[in-house]
């Protein structure tokens, strides 16, 4: 079933990928490449089409329209080699409660033609002291680091991470950056959807903003929105207590001259670097209400 | 960007380390495991996980030892059961020994499949399953696999039961359990196959039990379980003989019971032909379904 594999393209190539459900579409026209080697997170509110773009990658589900590449092969026709390639980290976590830790990852390991050692990944997931455990004994978060220890046994070219840190405690989530850092270092593409942008800024090369199916803005974290959109904010408040604002590439020389009008400290002064959260929110608001329901309705 | 850089840099960090780079299309220099290697490990995650799964051992694997314990019991001072004037007669408890074998086979083909895989579809094991290099032909050994070695370890306890805690005497002669061996490997993946085939038919696990128990239930009452098959009415015994149970419990019936029970069949005769002819179609019935009906996932759904 394999077409075969074009080693020169990127590792994930879209082109007018569109998914449609019914009246809606839930992708609507994505142009996207993904090198090899590198980390691009994709990002968007509930129900943008992350989770649908992404399984559209896996193979899981087949596009209205479009071309898609991963690793060289239409996921649509991707056989048992290429699915040994990739790494799939699902966004809801199953319940395979009866086999320990070490076991499921043992089993698992039968599957790939180059396996990673189940117990580096078991002490790289941080379950040590869990490696006998059944996995129904483990909390929500313990589970997901399964899910991932499930995700890279297979040692793969390319790992999808759908919002895998969702229910992570903040040291979970930094160790696990640790991880996906160690992975990045060897080589791995990966494919990213989570709905932390601390963690897109963490992790990504590159990022993209999904809105109402449509990729509204791509490029690297630090220059996502423009640079317009970084531009710093001045606020204060003025004589008659009305609240100013002032977008400016000089806040600090902006000031000096409040000082000198006002003959003293402006009340109420801030001067804000938008933060990624800012941007993002900012990209948000202006698509406005993007079929927000659209991925719900589906799942 | 320099992430293709970073990547080079580590791979040839990793290459002096001696370790093999994974990132830039390098093709695999190990092959991907074959799909009965993988179906034979399965079969032990299968039977492990079987075992370790208190609905599974109880409902599928020890109720059929259960119900001849009742049976056994409850009709113990109803004296023997004689199939005429003349004829050898037997006890209650090894008249249903041969039905307690044929439902034992069919709970832990039908049901137990049945359950099992529709519950594995809606709690994401398959989905998941679906995303590995698995191949359906190594899944399903391993589910076939775990149903023989369910099935038999069962199969052994119910003999091993019956012969020493109810005094069932056993056959001796060599052709009685060369029957019983075909009947058996027959009927237990005629169960198995037609157990994947009706996996499809739950759309979640809460309904799973509620779709799958009736139909296993009704098929023991009207096959000849639970209730003396020669005592039900023609047109019962009728729809019985449309399913693959039926069938089953006679070929067990012809190798353990005596020959003078023969009588008491539909047709007065064991017919084993028809035994062997009824469960090889229902076989391919379930192989074609299942064949044509399974995904990893509902796709679109």
């Amino acid at each position: 079933m394999d077409t075969t594999p074009n080693r020169e393209a990127p590792a994930v190539r879209m082109r007018g990928l569109r998914k449609q459900y019914g009246a809606v579409a839930a992708v609507d026209g994505i142009d996207l490449d993904i090198s090899h080697g590198e980390t691009f997170a994709l990002l968007g509110p509930n129900g943008a089409g992350k989770s649908t773009t992404i399984e559209i990658l896996e193979g899981y589900r087949l596009r209205t329209a479009g071309e898609v590449t991963v690793l060289g092969v239409d996921p649509a026709h991707g056989g048992l080699d290429w699915k040994s390639r990739l790494g799939i980290v699902l966004q809801s976590e199953t319940e395979s409660g009866v086999m320990t830790v070490r076991e499921q990852l043992l089993h698992f390991a039968h599957f790939y033609p180059d396996p990673r050692d189940v117990d580096e990944v078991i002490a790289a997931i941080g379950l040590e002291h869990k490696a006998r455990t059944r996995i129904s004994k483990l909390s929500g978060g313990q589970r997901r680091r399964v899910d991932v220890a499930l995700g890279i046994i297979g040692r793969p070219e390319l790992l999808f991470l759908d919002e895998p840190t969702t229910g992570f405690d903040p040291e979970a989530r930094r160790e696990f950056w640790q991880l996906i850092r160690s992975l990045k270092d060897e080589g791995t593409t990966i494919l990213l959807t989570t709905h932390y942008l601390d963690e897109a800024a963490q992790l990504g090369d590159r990022a993209g903003i999904i809105l109402g199916g449509r990729l509204v803005d791509v490029g690297p974290v630090d220059r996502l929105g423009g640079a317009e959109a970084r531009v710093p904010i001045v606020r204060w408040r003025d004589r008659a207590g009305t609240a100013r604002e002032v977008r400016t590439e000089q806040p600090a020389e902006l000031v000096a001259s409040l000082v000198r009008d006002l003959d003293g400290e402006p009340a109420g002064l801030e001067v804000i670097r938008p933060s990624l959260e800012d941007i993002y929110l900012d990209l948000v608001r202006a698509a406005g209400a993007a079929a927000p329901d659209a991925e719900e309705a589906v799942a | 960007m320099s992430t293709v850089d970073t990547a080079t840099a580590a791979n040839a960090r990793r290459a002096r380390r001696g370790i093999r780079p994974t990132g830039t299309g390098t093709p695999p220099a190990a092959a991907r495991p074959g799909r009965i290697a993988v179906g034979a490990s399965r079969i032990g995650y299968e039977v492990r996980s079987y075992f370790r799964s208190p609905d599974a051992v109880f409902f599928t694997f020890l109720f059929p030892v259960i119900m001849l314990g009742i049976f056994t019991a409850a009709f113990s001072a109803s004296g023997e059961i004689q199939p005429g004037p003349n004829a050898e007669s037997i006890s209650v408890g090894a008249y249903y020994l041969p039905g307690m074998l044929a439902a034992g086979m069919l709970l832990s083909g039908v049901q137990n499949l049945a359950i099992d895989i529709a519950t594995e579809r809606s709690n994401g094991t398959l989905k998941r399953l679906g995303g590995t290099p698995l191949s359906p032909v190594s899944y399903f050994i391993g589910k076939i696999g775990q149903v023989f070695v369910t099935g038999v370890l069962q199969a052994a306890l119910l003999l091993l039961v019956a012969s020493t805690l109810y005094g069932i005497a056993l056959p001796t002669e060599p052709e009685a359990w060369m029957t019983f061996a075909w009947v058996f490997v027959l009927g237990v993946a005629t169960s198995a196959l037609l157990g994947i085939a009706l996996s499809a038919l739950p759309r979640s696990s809460r309904s799973a039990t509620a779709v799958v128990i009736p139909i296993v239930l009704v098929l023991q009452f009207i096959s000849g379980v639970y209730l003396q098959f020669n005592e039900l009415p023609e047109w019962m015994q009728n729809i019985a003989s449309l399913f693959p149970l039926k069938w089953m419990a006679q070929g067990m019936r012809a190798a353990f019971l005596p020959d003078d029970f023969a009588v008491l069949e539909q047709y007065e005769a064991w017919d084993l032909g028809w035994v062997a002819v009824a469960l090889l179609t229902w076989l391919v019935v379930g192989l074609v379904i299942s064949r044509l009906t399974f995904r990893w996932i509902r796709r679109d759904a």
